[in-house]
């Protein structure tokens, strides 16, 4: 899990190799391209390495059934598939589909991969959500609090907690949730989406978006709507504490390092008001490396997601990726890498273009 | 364990020579509750090292044992009598594993971080000093790769390199492989970013005219300059590794628990335990990835805190100042 805490001041923490400056300060519709054009390589890299690390195994028809199937039945299989042609031809083929949108079919239950994605990733983005809303809840105000009273016990105190949230496994962090608040307290329900009924009312209605709590709030079904937040809570809290420890390092040290410029000590002369004078003064500026980083949180998130959604049989992309890991089953993982690598590549896209938008200065 | 990376003792730097060292130094700067914070992260990090290193002393029974002369032993025992800390649901002794489970953890993190520091560096370097298409292809590939899920591709490599099953050596190697793959990308970052600045250094030109060759230059002007900050990257990316590690394992693809025990797959385990209210199957694991983390945190960023001035208070400051801020 690559928490990023400790670059965040580098200057190479900026996440794409930009090319030489543009001359006399390059205009921003230069910047926006410069830097959409560079989420292809990324994409296509990531592909393309998903791609060969896989068949370094071998086929997928012998890697997800090669237990179950005789020698010829196999071999009639892989024919079928097309998995007896050269490797490259291969390649530039699933190239080619991925441009048109085709995902092929999972090998181990025979559904369309886009069809996958589409289901369970609006569980995925649920989850990712809710986790983000309790991360910026708990980080930004403690991440203040922390530095106003920096070297203080309260600071001490808080720092160690955002290193715990740092050093809890998510899945730990989990089953501390599930036996204190679920088994011994029995406040809340330990696994799954949603109750057996309310999940059936919500999946059976027209459109739905498989976001449980918008499908229930359309429906104006209210009960279903509180059966939903129930559920949501636990995992929420324990994959958003993960990401609230980081945001709340990164909120400390940056503000600290505002805090001490001149122009908030020129502030404080003028007598602006403290509260004033870190919410606004130090805070404004100290948002960009938390932007950036923020974004780079989100490869986090996903990869926590596969985490929490196994602690939680939450049934999104996560749960769904590691079944078919362990069913070998490398049609459908490599559908939900790349649908990963481009939601990734994208949000890059988005943080660098906000934090230039903030600051003229890094769009170099 | 820290202390493996030197740190190029400065010229100006005084008193002796083991005063010089990376936590040594480190614990001299300090003060105060950050002092107390890299004394609480040393402690655990020693534990665990210790743990790691006397684990066929401590440990009452083998990690994959359920059974001795008096028969065999129970499932699902609660804490207490031989079982100090319980059995599992498989009849392991809980106490037992957990300690073992730390020598795994051990072999993984040293190997990982190894082979990462090797590799990462060699290719910052490169990259950052030659330059050119070299240094916009790695860099690219670098970020791609950066940009992705860790347990993910983690998970890919894993595969990749164990083909589903695994021995003790071969577990070891796949995680600390698949661990370094994804950590490559960050030291490299550090180390090029610091090539590239300090090859504009007046040092690296004079060095230039008085003809030293590019192999010299990199590694005594560059190298020697660039690995200050290694120290810290080290203990934080440590204990990423430990994360990743138990993250494999607890996902079941780690290292089979018959070869070693892992407390990322101990956890998976105790997920059903948990649910029928059985707790101390998960939490002895669970807590021993938590401390030996923390640990390992606590000492990174005590010393990114201390190599920081922003974030660094002088204790002179601190002392005299100290009862008029708190």
């Amino acid at each position: 899990m690559a928490i990023t805490t400790e670059i965040a001041d580098e200057p190479s923490a900026a996440p794409a190799p930009t090319p030489a400056p543009a001359k006399a300060g390059g205009s921003f519709a230069r910047y926006l391209v410069t830097r959409f054009l560079l989420i292809f390589p990324t994409i296509f890299i990531l592909v393309t390495l998903v791609f060969f690390l896989m068949r370094v195994t071998g086929d997928p028809i012998t890697a997800a059934l090669g237990g179950r199937l005789t020698p010829d039945q196999l071999a009639e299989r892989i024919a079928a598939a097309g998995y007896d042609r050269p490797v490259m031809v291969q390649y530039l083929e699933y190239l080619g589909q991925i441009f048109t949108g085709n995902f092929g079919r999972t090998i181990s239950d025979n559904r369309a991969v886009t069809e996958v994605l589409m289901t369970y990733g609006a569980a995925t983005a649920e989850l990712a959500f809710n986790s983000l809303v309790i991360a910026l809840l708990i980080g930004i105000p403690f991440g203040l609090l922390s530095a106003k009273l920096r070297d203080r016990w309260p600071d001490a105190i808080l720092r160690v907690f955002a290193i715990l949230c740092y050093a809890t496994p998510v899945f730990f962090a989990g089953l501390l949730l599930k036996l204190v608040f679920g088994v011994w307290l029995g406040w809340l329900p330990i696994a799954g989406r949603a109750g057996i009924s309310a999940e059936l009312q919500l999946t059976s209605l027209q459109n739905p978006t498989g976001i449980y709590l918008l499908d229930a709030l359309r429906s104006g079904n209210m009960a279903a709507a509180g059966d939903v937040i129930e559920h949501a809570i636990l995992p929420a809290v324990a994959l958003g504490l993960l990401t609230a420890g980081v945001f709340l390092r990164l909120v400390r040290t940056n503000v600290i390092g505002t805090l001490g410029r001149e122009y908030v000590e020129a502030g404080r002369s003028r007598g602006v008001s403290e509260y004033r004078l870190l919410t606004k003064h130090a805070y404004r500026p100290a948002l960009i490396p938390i932007i950036t980083v923020m974004g780079l949180q989100i490869a986090l998130l996903l990869g926590g997601a596969v985490l929490t959604e196994t602690t939680f049989e939450w049934k999104g992309l996560g749960f769904q990726l590691a079944q078919y890991l362990t069913a070998r089953d490398f049609v459908a993982v490599q559908g939900i890498v790349v649908l990963l690598a481009v939601i990734v590549a994208l949000t890059n896209f988005i943080v660098d273009i906000v934090a230039a938008l903030i600051d003229p200065r890094v769009r170099f | 364990m820290a202390t493996t990376t030197t740190l190029k003792p400065r010229k100006d730097a005084k008193g002796p020579w083991w005063a010089r060292l990376p936590i040594v130094s480190h614990y001299r700067m300090s003060a105060g509750l950050q002092r107390g914070m890299l004394v609480a992260g040393l402690v655990l990090t020693i534990v665990f090292v210790l743990a790691a290193a006397l684990a066929p002393v401590l440990a009452p029974f083998g990690f994959s044992q359920i059974s001795d002369t008096s028969g065999n032993f129970p499932t699902q025992a609660p804490p207490g009598g031989k079982f100090i800390w319980g059995t599992t649901v498989g009849g392991f002794d809980v106490y037992s594993r957990t300690l073992w489970g730390a020598q795994t953890a051990f072999a993984v993190i040293v190997t990982a971080v190894a082979f990462s520091i090797f590799l990462g560096v060699a290719l910052g370097l490169l990259s950052g000093y030659i330059g050119g298409w070299l240094d916009r292809v790695l860099v690219v590939l670098a970020d791609a790769i950066y940009a992705f899920p860790s347990l993910l591709l983690a998970i890919v490599m894993s595969i990749v390199i164990s083909q589903g099953q695994s021995s003790l050596w071969g577990g070891v190697m796949a995680a600390a492989i698949s661990i370094t793959v994804v950590f490559i990308p960050q030291y490299f970052r550090v180390i090029r970013a610091e090539t590239v600045r300090l090859k504009a250094e007046p040092f690296v030109e004079s060095a230039k005219v008085v003809g030293a060759s590019n192999l010299r230059i990199m590694s005594k002007h560059i190298f020697r300059n660039a690995t200050r900050t290694l120290p810290l990257i080290f203990t934080l990316n440590a204990s990423e590794a430990l994360l990743t590690l138990a993250g494999l394992g607890f996902l079941g693809f780690g290292i089979e628990p018959t070869a070693a025990s892992e407390w990322g797959f101990d956890l998976n385990r105790a997920l059903s335990d948990a649910t029928s209210g059985i707790w101390w199957t998960g939490v002895f694991p669970g807590l021993a990835i938590v401390l030996t983390v923390l640990g390992l945190t606590l000492v990174g960023e005590s010393m990114n805190d201390l190599a920081d001035p922003r974030l660094r208070l002088r204790r002179k400051a601190k002392r005299r100042g100290g009862k008029a801020t708190a």
